[in-house]
């Protein structure tokens, strides 16, 4: 256990876009559980030659915690995620969702992947519509939680373009939007920001890290990046390789609301970086032994 | 850029003229202008028929025949593609049906659909309209199956109905393949209904077609391939102007510069 800072000076993040009028949340940050998964394992394949994927996931999630995941590849990190969704079942064990099994598409979560899953045809403000839309939201509801959300996430005057004429870091903000405006409590990530430059990926953890806490969102963060899975975690799940078995729990020390642009030189965020790394090197050689025999 | 378009426009208007004048003083010396005509007596017959009004007359009737197939076939294409892209067990079991259909050449059907449906034009509207269904079904069959699982998947947990899948994400995302289908389909819909003409008809196109070669009038055999062509250029610029409109978002692409 890293012990918690006593000179820890991150000092409130960079000043958000005003969030007022966003019926997005509001609770107080609650530590009720969420999410628990019991004995979760899980196949694929044939009964024949099956490939198991995760085994034996013991894991409790509390209602705004900020989740990452990180692993070797092909470890069944986005395996617990779909679980949660429940896009598909649990060969073993079981998956809750606010104490109950999950069974069939999770409503209350929303997912996001390295693609955008954008639709093209369709102009920003019409792509952050899509939730509502499929809810039958009235019009005109519709139209002020989109301008609500085109603001929150810091896309003023792009509201009327296509997506093909945005920016890669915009069309990030515009599939955030998106997922933000049904409210769903969870958010479920598999490496949004994967194909980001470093500048736009810390722009966009920023962003992403003071939006959740702010709304009170539980997330599950898959990542194979290191330092982004302690830069926004309250605790990292280390995978072992395949079949994916937790590892060890990683407590990030680092406050809730974390200064992200100065984590370079803070001495908990190195400690847990290096240990993060010492538990995984030892995966990522051997895999490197098996492609060079 | 200026420049470059002026030299492409030389090159072409020089390779043009080249063409035309070895055809017109290569006539009688190089080649028997009994098989080639002349590009004169081409141009001659082609006014002729152009200011007798025969030429509106014929190309009027193919293009009905034409358009009313390539709408018919379109449309019965994009419909079956979609109800057997979404409905996967349907879409499998009809499957050898589809490569059948697929696999034969739909003009050997002409003789049959002529014993069926007589030699007036819906002969021939049937006839184009079954080649462009399967260019558009097939087109838009593939097009409904690559609709991203994963895209499904993250609608579903919006709270997506089969009905909003298929108004939100499947329609809008097909209109790209079906236009595919339909590009496709220009020149073969011209195909059935010349085909439907040169077998049985006394008007179209290829009515004029054949009956010039019945008696052995070169000239106007050339003037009707040449009247062919330009219908078939206008049918191609008609369903790509009505493919700009259909797809706005589209419209961008081709105008940014190029990079990778």
């Amino acid at each position: 256990m890293i012990p918690r800072p006593k000179t820890e000076t991150s000092v409130g993040a960079p000043p958000q876009p005003s969030g007022r009028g966003v019926r997005l949340h509001s609770e107080n940050a609650v530590t009720a559980q969420l999410i628990r998964f019991e004995g979760f394992g899980k196949s694929f394949g044939t009964a024949k030659a099956p490939m198991v994927a995760t085994r034996g996931i013991d894991l409790e999630i509390a209602r705004g915690e900020f989740i990452t995941i990180v692993g070797p590849s092909g470890c069944g990190k986005s395996t617990l995620l779909n679980a949660t969704a429940g896009i598909f079942a649990p060969t073993e064990g079981r998956v809750l969702y606010g104490g109950v099994p999950v069974a069939g598409y999770n409503q209350r979560v929303g997912y996001m992947t390295q693609s955008d899953h954008l639709l093209p045809w369709r102009k920003v403000d019409a792509n952050i519509a899509l939730p509502l839309e499929i809810q039958r939201r009235p019009k005109a509801e519709i139209a002020r939680r989109v301008e609500e959300l085109i603001e929150l996430v810091g896309l003023t005057g792009f509201g009327n373009s296509y997506v093909s004429q945005l920016s890669g870091g915009m069309r990030k903000r515009c599939a955030l939007a998106r997922l933000l405006a049904y409210d769903p409590d969870t958010l479920l990530m598999d490496e949004p920001f994967g194909a980001l430059d470093a500048q736009l990926r810390l722009a966009m953890q920023v962003q992403l890290r003071n939006l959740c806490t702010r709304l009170n969102k539980t997330v599950l963060f898959v990542t194979h990046d290191i330092d982004e899975a302690v830069a926004l975690g309250d605790r990292c799940v280390v995978l072992t390789g395949r079949p994916g078995m937790v590892r060890e729990i990683v407590t990030i020390d680092l406050p809730r609301d974390r200064n992200l642009y100065r984590l370079r030189s803070n001495r908990q965020y190195i400690a847990a970086t290096d240990h993060l790394w010492s538990l995984l090197a030892p995966d990522a050689a051997r895999e490197e032994g098996e492609e060079t025999p | 850029m200026n420049r470059q378009i002026i030299t492409i426009w030389a090159i072409r208007l020089a390779l043009l003229g080249g063409l035309l004048a070895v055809w017109e003083g290569g006539a009688g010396i190089l080649f028997d202008p009994y098989f080639v005509s002349r590009p004169s007596e081409i141009a001659e017959q082609f006014w002729g028929l152009l200011a007798s009004g025969r030429l509106f007359y014929h190309a009027g009737i193919t293009v009905v025949e034409a358009l009313a197939g390539f709408v018919c076939g379109g449309l019965a294409g994009t419909a079956v593609g979609i109800l057997l892209g979404r409905n996967e067990l349907l879409g499998r079991a009809l499957d050898p049906v589809i490569l059948i259909f697929y696999s034969l050449p739909k003009i050997a059907l002409a003789p049959l659909f002529v014993i069926w449906f007589g030699i007036g034009i819906e002969m021939k509207v049937i006839l184009t309209g079954t080649i462009v269904f399967f260019l558009v079904f097939l087109n838009t069959y593939t097009g409904v199956r690559g609709v991203s699982r994963e895209l499904v998947a993250i609608m579903k947990l919006m709270g997506a109905r089969e009905s909003d899948l298929l108004t939100k994400v499947v329609l809008p995302s097909v209109v790209t393949w079906v236009f595919t289908g339909l590009k496709l389909s220009v020149p073969y819909a011209l195909i059935g209904a010349l085909v439907g003409e040169l077998i049985a008809a006394n008007r179209g196109l290829g009515y004029l077609l054949s009956d010039a070669a019945g008696q052995f009038n070169t000239s106007g055999v050339f003037a009707a391939i040449l009247a062919i062509i330009i219908l078939a250029v206008l049918l191609n610029l008609a369903v790509r102007e009505f493919e700009r409109r259909m797809m706005p978002w589209q419209a961008g692409q081709y105008d940014r510069e190029m990079s990778i």
